[in-house]
């Protein structure tokens, strides 16, 4: 049998060969050992420092109670379905389906800003309203918009942070005070949202707050020309403050229970009103509120009309995924919306897995 | 022993090269997407869906190709394990190809996501939208991710000894470059593996 690593040619120089052929097993050796190691570095096996959406979700994982089978964010809601009646202004903005008039099937959901999917409503300071809108020509627009004005932060590594700073200490069962003031500090850009909170009144319902895009988008015009916009959903039943205490009083899920009184008696609507940045406008730091003089354009009117448990509700499996657009809207450069989406999808795909693993009711939306 | 009048056709070898770069970009794109959130994110998740959906098109048109001229026979001295490795990898890369595009599009129509592949093309949903089959589905595209990269490096090194250690044609008759010698009629790569497989 012939040697089969034996080159062609007379073997005349045989340590020459046997250099030669180490060299070439040597290319080989660095061919694979380089492909491998870039699909490492790809993989950001060699880089354990970058911000991975693993890494801010297992952050919002630690806040409290159990989110096995939850949003880790935003963990505890109540979802609905509705329609979003388009009056037709927006088609001078945007191409979208979406624009022309008519009404278009909604599912969506409320929620609050929390991480512990049992957490009592009274202790929540932001909530969220998010919305899937079908349209004829196959598309989508989802959005999850919450209700302070201004986002906390502006970069992914700040939001990170912020995570990690609310962290639940087991020893006390709540978050680090120190680390709270410590992450305060280093984030200036906070101050904002941390004015908003300290100030704005809270209320005992989902129906009388307004509900922000926060980042920024581009709509698409006929003409091809982009309009960069942020988009708030308005309340059409007066907000009646209360206070924490108050709050507390109703119950851990007032929030929820509200909703399905106020619904019984009829359909809640919210206004959709699209602002247009002007030249100079900050639309990729969602901690920065536009003046208040900025165009707004009334586009249509979101109608809520009935809601249903997220224990198999239609918006439990549903990812409110903020980079679903139909053509007509596109993202704007801003970094907390582009990670919004690859952190969003890291959570679903942990949560689709435990919700088959774990005796959660479900009966889903299956076709 | 050389190989150098047999080899495969002008269209297996263009759609073997064009499939390895793009099947190469997919891993690397996919085990990217999945652990960024730069702003890097929308553009990679934005090329991986319609380039997948290409591969699928373009790995129906090899099987295609492949099954109206089977590959040229591999040398006569090659161990019997390396050929049934060569042969099992083979069908490997092939079955991975054609699964890994379509575990996608099932996995995003069980999540619910719509399907975009550009602008307003987007495909129907090819699975019921369930939770727990999207966990199955994504489960499988990544588990079979690292499989078919693991195959692709198999397949690389079996190359690169072919074509720097043995020297024995195999690499030839797929190079990206054409033979020397001119391949004179399909039938002879046909006859030739036809009697290898006898063997």
């Amino acid at each position: 049998m012939p040697d089969p690593y034996q080159p062609p040619g007379t073997p005349r120089r045989p340590l020459r060969q046997t250099l030669g052929l180490l060299a070439r097993f040597g290319v080989i050796s660095v061919v694979l050992a380089g492909t491998a190691g870039g699909f490492a570095y790809a993989g950001g096996w060699l880089s354990p420092d970058r911000l991975t959406p693993a890494r801010i979700v297992d952050a919002l994982s630690q806040r409290g109670g159990d989110p096995t089978g939850y949003r880790r964010n935003h963990a505890k809601g109540i979802c609905f379905t509705g329609a979003f009646e388009a009056n037709g202004q927006g088609a001078h903005l945007s191409t979208a389906r979406v624009f022309v008039a008519g009404p278009y099937p909604v599912i969506g959901r409320f929620a609050t800003a929390t991480g512990d999917p049992r957490s009592p409503d009274a202790v929540n300071r932001v909530r969220s309203l998010a919305i899937r809108i079908a349209t004829p020509d196959g598309q989508e627009w989802r959005s999850g918009m919450n209700s302070s004005p201004v986002f906390a932060v502006a970069t992914p590594q700040a939001f990170y942070e912020q995570a990690v700073a609310t962290r639940i200490d087991p020893a006390t069962g709540r978050p680090d005070p120190a680390a709270l003031q410590r992450f305060a500090a280093a984030h200036p850009e906070t101050a904002a949202f941390a004015q908003w909170a300290r100030s704005a009144p809270w209320t005992a319902s989902f129906a009388d707050q307004t509900y922000n895009s926060l980042n920024a988008f581009r709509f698409v015009d006929l003409q091809g020309v982009r309009h960069a916009v942020r988009w708030s959903l308005l309340p059409t039943v007066p907000a009646t403050p209360s206070t924490p205490e108050e709050l507390a009083r109703l119950g851990p899920d007032f929030l929820a229970q509200d909703l399905e009184r106020r619904l019984a008696e009829g359909p809640l609507s919210w206004r959709l009103v699209v602002t247009l940045a002007a030249a100079g406008d900050p639309v990729d730091d969602p901690t920065r509120a536009w003046p208040a003089d900025r165009q707004q354009i009334e586009v249509g009117t979101l109608v809520v009309q009935q809601a249903e448990s997220e224990d198999g509700g239609p918006c439990r499996d549903l990812n409110f995924d903020p980079l679903v657009l139909p053509t007509g809207i596109e993202p704007s450069a801003d970094p907390i919306l582009l990670a919004r989406s690859a952190a969003y999808a890291n959570s679903f795909d942990r949560r689709a897995a435990e919700v088959g693993a774990t005796p959660m009711p479900h009966a889903g939306d299956q076709p | 022993m050389s190989r150098s009048t047999e080899g495969f056709g002008a269209l297996a070898r263009v759609l073997h090269w064009l499939m390895a770069a793009m099947v190469l970009a997919m891993l690397f794109i996919g085990v990217g997407m999945v652990t960024t959130v730069s702003g890097r994110y929308e553009w990679l998740v934005g090329i991986h869906k319609p380039l997948g959906i290409a591969i699928l098109l373009l790995v129906l048109l090899r099987l295609g190709n492949r099954l109206r001229q089977p590959a040229p026979a591999l040398p006569a001295d090659m161990p019997g394990w390396q050929k049934l490795a060569a042969k099992g990898s083979h069908i490997l890369l092939y079955v991975l190809m054609a699964v890994m595009p379509l575990l996608g599009w099932a996995m995003l129509s069980a999540g619910g996501y719509p399907i975009v592949l550009y602008g307003p093309i987007h495909l129907p949903p090819i699975a019921p939208h369930d939770a727990p089959l999207y966990a199955l589905l994504h489960g499988a595209h990544v588990v079979l991710a690292y499989l078919l990269f693991a195959t692709f490096l198999a397949h690389l090194g079996a190359a690169l000894v072919h074509a720097l250690i043995r020297r024995d044609g195999v690499f030839a008759s797929m190079a990206p470059w054409p033979q020397r010698q001119v391949v004179p009629a399909p039938i002879t790569p046909v006859g030739t593996s036809r009697q290898a497989r006898a063997r």
